[in-house]
């Protein structure tokens, strides 16, 4: 079970080869399929994470969640991605058309990118970037741009503060995220994600950097979005937020790189922090595939029970309480690293 | 000389058709940013001219039309009228329909009550909070269905008396909930009330001073909320309401949180008046003699006022001689009480505005008559 994946490929590699293909050829075929794959297990994912979430929402508001359709409702999903394609897709007569159609596209792709780098077993990962973890953030960071389209496009007053919320939260969580990660970096010496797994093989670096953790889950919080961090949408005051004047599966297609970004943040936190696809007995594919599903239920658990932040308090925690605490793990890490090498534990 | 303009105002409207304005409630905003300017409420869109239609039905006909102004709290606005109405007949009332009245009416704040801190808590995103206050309500519902075959409009008093007496089962469904009250209270505190994001979101926000809240003829929870202890139930006892032993819980501050926290004490004060009301239920008849035909005299007019859950509601009528009356006005609480929307929400955030709302707590039904 352990490399199944990996014997999936090699077989796939062999195949293709033995069809007279050179080398490059194949590795580029199989590549396209590795993008498929993703794309594919990304959107099926997504209809899973869609029904967990209503069930555990469900759960903790003392509600049976969907429960008509299939069993214990898993097939709702599906039937509400079914409506949405089927829906009439309306674009208001004033918006800016182009950049309106683009928007969701946008989204979703960059949030799809983000899969390139993240080590899913013991070697699969699509590409080991040597810069891997400063292309997840930069990618990652991408997805204001498309919030700012959506909203700016829209034509939308509710659209247009939803945009600029959005942007406005995004860019001062981002720096957090990125402090809160360099720590791990420190420690590893690298940047490259499968070296961070790899200096993860014997104690896990949420053990070193436990605030770090902590910062990087609420700035994450606030990247994806989410509750109580939910600015762009926050239903009770912008209606839909940026998401607005969208209909059918263009808005679904937000919804589906929120749940994609959701899965990437989760599998990056367990990358970093939680010796990524390390642990015992099971294969290494199923041991990420539990850290990251505990790290989103977090997620979901905490939007289900907090009230939305006020907008202001949102930049003030950001700029006065996580960007010091995470400046200041830095300079532990590294005072830290120093004793550490002079006593010669390391 | 190239001057920088200053940032142009956005009229933003929150309404109609908006998930936090609990019906058709509709406030045109000006912002300067996130910054409001400016808060303007427009009223209307619940409009039934219920007074008018009063004045086409007999004073026993319009009794289900009064149910309907505050829905959420179904028994004070039908206890108002028909004691409005008594009043100006001289009714008597036996001394059971009168018990059995203040229970209503009191576990009927009760269910206004949950419900608004359930809206407020799901107004301010913490959706998980409306389902834990509804479960509780549910409990008030269950036992408004005993009594009155209704759950939430009742219609069930009567022009000198109620409807039907309470049954059997009404004693222990009463009794449990009275006892699980403090428990369900402690739970909205760990959920909704002791979360730290939601302190900060209404703490401090939309300030009313005392001397604009009676200015402006707010009453109830949100006037008592600025430090004014006043409460019909003490200051001029209709019904039995001063055989009763309870508290007006009076806060200072005024803001959001003020307001809160005086309807959760409320809500205690409302338990201990129906313990009292359930211990002390006297036996006898429900409903007093009264003619088949009401009439009242011609030019006799009466003003009476109770305590609801939103506020000061007052019925005033004026009888011609007939079996209909002549004119028939409601002060309603909800309407006077949104009339500071704008001078609390003026300066603040647009998420204030959403809070402000939630916090003073208006009925459309009732508003907008």
């Amino acid at each position: 079970m352990e490399s199944l994946f990996l014997d999936i490929a090699q077989t796939l590699t062999g195949w293709l080869q033995s069809l007279g293909l050179s080398a490059v050829w194949a590795d580029f075929i199989l590549l396209i399929i590795q993008f498929a794959c993703v794309a594919g297990i990304v959107t099926i994912n997504v209809i899973i994470l869609i029904w967990l979430e209503r069930k555990v929402s469900g759960f903790i508001q003392l509600r049976l969640g969907p429960n008509r359709l299939g069993p214990w409702g898993a097939f709702q999903t599906i039937a509400d991605a079914i409506k949405l394609l089927t829906k009439e897709d309306i674009i208001p007569t004033r918006t800016d058309k182009w950049i309106f159609r683009t928007a969701p596209l946008f989204f979703i792709t960059v949030a799809m990118m983000l899969y390139l780098v993240i080590p899913m077993g013991d070697g699969m990962q699509i590409v080991d970037l040597n810069i891997g973890v400063f292309y997840f953030i930069s990618l990652a960071s991408l997805s204001t741009i498309a919030l700012l389209m959506a909203g700016w496009s829209s034509n939308n007053k509710w659209s247009l503060l939803g945009a600029m919320r959005s942007v406005a939260q995004m860019i001062s969580y981002e720096i957090p995220l990125t402090f809160s990660l360099l720590g791990v970096i420190m420690i590893a010496g690298s940047l490259r994600l499968s070296d961070i797994v790899a200096a993860q093989s014997n104690i896990w670096f949420i053990v070193f950097q436990p605030v770090a953790f902590i910062t990087y889950f609420i700035a994450a919080t606030a990247e994806l979005n989410r509750g109580p961090f939910d600015m762009p949408e926050a239903e009770q005051e912008l209606t839909a937020g940026a998401y607005t004047e969208y209909t059918g599966m263009r808005w679904a297609l937000f919804f589906l790189a929120e749940y994609t970004n959701l899965v990437a943040v989760s599998a990056m936190a367990s990358t970093m922090f939680l010796g990524g696809w390390q642990g015992p007995w099971l294969p290494s594919w199923l041991w990420i595939i539990i850290k990251t599903y505990i790290i989103m239920f977090v997620f979901m658990w905490i939007k289900w029970t907090f009230p939305r932040i006020r907008m202001d308090h949102l930049m003030s925690f950001s700029w006065k309480v996580l960007l010091p605490v995470s400046l200041a793990n830095i300079v532990v890490t590294g005072v830290g690293i120093y004793v550490f090498k002079w006593m010669g534990w390391c | 000389m190239i001057t920088l303009s200053a940032s142009e105002l956005m009229t933003i409207n929150i309404g109609p058709q908006h998930p936090s304005t609990h019906g058709g409630l509709h406030v045109e905003a000006v912002l300067d940013g996130e910054m409001v300017t400016d808060a303007i409420v427009h009223l209307g869109y619940v409009h039934r001219a219920v007074e008018k239609i009063a004045e086409g039905k007999t004073y026993v006909q319009f009794i289900p039309y009064t149910s309907r102004l505050d829905y959420l709290a179904s028994h004070l606005p039908t206890l108002g009228y028909v004691q409005a109405v008594e009043k100006l007949m001289g009714i008597e009332v036996p001394e059971r329909a009168e018990y059995i009245r203040v229970i209503m009416a009191e576990l009927s704040r009760i269910a206004s009550h949950l419900l608004f801190i359930g809206s407020m808590a799901m107004d301010l995103g913490a959706t998980t909070g409306l389902i834990y206050c509804f479960r509780d309500r549910e409990r008030i519902m269950d036992m408004f269905e005993m009594t009155s075959g209704q759950r939430m409009i009742a219609s069930y008093m009567r022009i000198g008396g109620v409807a039907e007496d309470v049954p059997e089962e009404f004693y222990p469904a009463v009794g449990s909930f009275l006892k699980d009250l403090p428990a369900m209270l402690k739970e909205y505190d760990g959920l909704i009330f002791g979360n730290e994001i939601l302190q900060a979101r209404v703490k401090g926000i939309g300030r009313l001073t005392a001397q604009d809240a009676v200015a402006y003829g707010v009453s109830g929870p949100n006037l008592r909320a600025c430090g004014v202890d006043y409460d019909i139930r003490k200051a001029e006892p209709y019904g039995i309401y001063d055989r009763f032993d309870f508290e007006v819980p009076v806060a200072q501050g005024g803001d959001c949180w003020d307001r809160i926290m005086v309807r959760v004490e409320e809500i205690v004060q409302s338990a201990r008046i129906i313990e009292q009301a359930v211990n002390g239920l006297p036996a006898g008849e429900i409903k007093a003699k009264t003619p088949r035909i009401l009439k009242a005299e011609k030019g006799a007019e009466v003003y009476h006022r109770i305590e609801s859950s939103k506020g000061e509601l007052g019925y005033y009528i004026v009888g011609d001689g007939s079996e209909k009356p002549y004119r028939l006005h409601v002060r309603a609480p909800s309407f006077i009480n949104l009339a500071v929307l704008p001078l609390i929400s003026r300066g603040g955030l647009l998420q204030d505005i959403i809070a402000n709302i939630a916090t003073l707590d208006p009925v459309l039904g009732e508003s907008d008559r």
